[in-house]
């Protein structure tokens, strides 16, 4: 009896797996079609010499051989790097500073909270275009105020020495309100208990910041890391609408050289095994990113 | 003999004969009498009263096409008209004018799928020529042109200069497009900066010199030069200013000058005038940072294409209505050329409404929108009946200077960039170097390091 119990429900099972997969097919189809196929599909062009209106050729490692000798690639990744570091510590000292400001009550707070992150709403590249005509050296708005205030005219984007902090100033005026939002969101989610026991204590402000606030939100702050991370290393519309990659090469990260690469030259070989290259650059990242903020979690 | 050796060769000596043919049709069209004297039409009107009879605008009506064009003055003018196109021939058009790095990119992707989502294209026979010459990717509109059944008598393929025609046809004879816009490089100058200092307009490339010497006044906001500093955007410019040496960059064995004798010494030129007499930021400058500083007058001279004529004339954005001398490229130590690139609009080998794309583009080129985009001041229109036309010349919103700017120009137009393939990364590996030398690397250096870099992908191509 128990064993022709087990055979039927073992039938039952069975057809049920059956059913299930029907469901779960469109959603295979689509992650197939949509990031499977692609993925292999680039790395199949990474290991061609192919030139759009030309024959492609199978060519092997040859592709990634000449990123490892070419300098003006490998001038990208310090560029690229220099530049995500401007574009995630700058946004994350400044979102934390704002969290705890708008954390505190005080008349207007939501109505000045939602002009604080209207900069997140627009699109980045109206933003590129109206940051262009201001950064203008004779033109611009902005060294028009600096004159007034007695401060020299700046070149802005038309210096390479100058380029990388100035675009990397679009992104942190973009993306503080973002980390603003995660930081705020891990405050109100943060016990008062621990407070309470300081301020019985005596600890000054500082004091509850330095060692109640900041470990406690330190993996919110770990998640703002993460997707800033991500974000800045692929920024792609301000860079290209404001500066094109230029002056020179001062402003060609990663991203920008591959979009030359793939869109300008139409070398999608050259640009398949760039895309890779970065693929493990980023995975790299957020892989150490993620282990230092599960070693970061309070309650683990 | 090498089929390379005669494309190139045929384009220059085209755009040679070109230029005193359009020259000689440009002078005899300024004189009204003798322009109608002369008409084609005239000694072709037999065959053209058959062609009147069989030739019919409304042998498409019915079908949709789309166009895929650029976003510019010559673009804007063909959707502003695109009304006319449809009323006449009962086509319906969808027109797109996305930016023009976007629309490169587009047709490139489409043309390699072997399936096009547009009909007609218009596109830059400077960058590209070559790269849809060689894949085919427009069709051979010959056959058209010699069936009477698809040319609209009043058309006339030979209203075109020979520059025009040299830049619609391959090296083999194909002709793939029909150009409906020339630009040539000329030298603008704010004729009040120069009145004010008492220097004349230049006509050497010593005297421009001399002028952004002379007229530099940072104190006062006033430049005395700027041009292009972008990389990618400047070497045209510099190979422009290469043709005063009588030299192209790539010669038409596909030799590259870049390290010669003379690209050094028009390296430094560009080099002394962009990095002690431009603004500061030059560097980053395009067209459109040199086109608002000299609207503003705080340049004395900038060195563009006379395509850029139309906002210095607007009194709503420009502060120099009026001041503005349009000097035709001055001469070189060797000689004096005018840097001309062209555009053309073909249609897509793809198509399967090659008919209907083809009375669109021989629209977009008869001789009235030519006519208007000579009045719009949008670049030079490659047929000569443009420039003895009464109401283009009444109606231009540019001076009168402009247009003769144009007529010396064309008398004097070299193809500027090579007509290869990689063109782009020519461009871009060249702007590079230009680039640093503004900043104050050394000029021989810089175009070795280019040269060098850039000799492999050439000979790749060519292959």
């Amino acid at each position: 009896m128990a064993l022709a119990n087990r055979v039927m429900s073992r039938k039952k099972g069975y057809s049920r797996q059956g059913v299930y997969v029907w469901f779960m097919a469109p959603a295979i189809v689509v992650i197939l079609a949509v990031i499977i196929f692609p993925w292999i599909f680039t790395l199949w062009m990474s290991l061609n010499d192919w030139r759009i209106g030309m024959q492609s050729e199978f060519v092997g490692l040859d592709n990634f051989r000449a990123l490892a000798t070419s300098s003006r690639f490998l001038s990208t990744i310090p560029r690229t790097l220099y530049f995500t570091f401007l574009s995630v510590f700058l946004p994350v000292i400044l979102g934390l500073f704002a969290a705890e400001v708008f954390h505190q009550k005080f008349p207007l707070r939501g109505l000045l909270r939602g002009i604080y992150i209207a900069p997140m709403m627009a699109t980045p590249v109206a933003i590129a275009l109206v940051f262009t005509m201001m950064f203008h050296p004779q033109l611009g708005v902005l060294n028009y105020l600096l004159t007034l205030v007695g401060i020299p005219k700046q070149l802005w984007v038309y210096s390479a020495d100058t380029v990388i902090p100035t675009l990397a100033f679009v992104e942190v005026w973009q993306w503080t309100p973002l980390v603003m939002l995660i930081v705020l969101g891990g405050l109100a989610s943060l016990p008062s208990e621990p407070y309470e026991s300081a301020m019985i204590d005596g600890a000054s402000q500082w004091q509850m910041f330095r060692y109640i606030t900041f470990p406690l939100i330190l993996p919110f702050l770990m998640i703002a890391v993460i997707l800033r991370t991500i974000d800045a290393l692929k920024s792609f519309d301000i860079i290209y609408v404001i500066s094109q990659g230029g002056p020179g090469t001062a402003s060609e990260t990663i991203n920008l050289y591959l979009y030359l690469q793939a869109f300008a030259f139409f070398q999608v070989g050259h640009a398949s095994a760039v895309v890779v290259v970065f693929f493990v650059i980023i995975l790299a990242l957020s892989i150490i990113l993620l282990f230092a903020r599960g070693r970061l979690r309070w309650n683990r | 003999m090498n089929n390379k050796m005669n494309r190139r060769e045929f384009i220059k000596r085209s755009a040679l004969i070109g230029a005193g043919t359009a020259a000689a049709s440009l002078l005899n069209a300024c004189a009204p009498a003798a322009t109608a004297t002369q008409a084609p039409a005239a000694t072709a009107a037999p065959a053209a009263t058959a062609a009147k009879a069989v030739f019919d605008w409304k042998r498409f009506k019915g079908e949709k096409i789309e166009a895929l064009l650029i976003k510019n003055t010559v673009g804007d003018l063909l959707v502003k008209y695109q009304k006319e196109f449809e009323d006449l021939t009962g086509i319906t058009v969808g027109a797109d004018t996305p930016a023009e790095q976007q629309q490169r990119q587009k047709l490139a992707v489409e043309f390699q799928s072997g399936q096009t989502s547009f009909d007609v294209v218009y596109y830059s026979f400077h960058v590209q020529k070559r790269l849809f010459g060689k894949n085919k990717w427009v069709a051979d509109v010959r056959e058209y042109l010699n069936d009477p059944t698809m040319v609209a008598p009043d058309w006339d393929w030979n209203d075109f200069s020979a520059a025009g025609k040299a830049w619609a046809t391959e090296a083999d004879g194909r002709i793939d497009a029909v150009c409906n816009k020339i630009d040539y490089f000329i030298l603008y100058c704010n004729k009040e900066l120069f009145a004010a200092k008492g220097v004349a307009l230049p006509k050497t490339y010593d005297d421009v010199v001399a002028a952004a010497q002379k007229l530099h006044d940072p104190a006062k906001n006033i430049f005395g030069f700027a041009g292009r500093g972008l990389k990618n955007a400047n070497t045209i410019l510099w190979t422009s200013m290469l043709l005063g040496w009588d030299m192209d960059a790539i010669d038409s064995k596909l030799n590259l000058n870049t390290t010669s004798a003379e690209a050094v010494e028009c390296a430094k030129f560009y080099q002394n005038l962009q990095k002690n007499y431009a603004p500061p930021g030059v560097a980053g400058f395009n067209w459109n940072e040199c086109q608002s500083a000299f609207a503003q007058g705080q340049l004395a001279m900038w060195w563009d294409g006379l395509g850029f004529a139309t906002p210095l004339e607007d009194p709503k954005t420009s502060k120099v209505v009026g001041k503005v001398a349009y000097v035709v490229t001055p001469k070189g130590p060797k000689a004096q050329w005018a840097g001309m690139t062209g555009d053309g609009m073909g249609v897509s080998s793809f198509s399967k409404k090659k008919g209907a794309a083809w009375y669109y583009c021989m629209w977009a080129s008869n001789k009235q929108m030519q006519a208007r985009t000579l009045a719009a001041g949008a670049g030079s229109p490659p047929r000569n009946s443009a420039y003895a036309d009464a109401d283009a010349l009444k109606s231009l919103v540019v001076p009168k200077d402009w247009v003769d700017s144009v007529i010396g120009s064309g008398k004097i137009g070299r193809a500027t960039l090579p007509v290869i393939v990689p063109v782009t990364e020519f461009r871009d590996i060249f702007g590079v170097a230009l680039t640093n030398m503004i900043g104050g690397a050394d000029a021989a250096t810089e175009l070795k390091k280019a040269t060098d870099e850039f000799k492999p992908i050439l000979e790749k191509s060519e292959k």
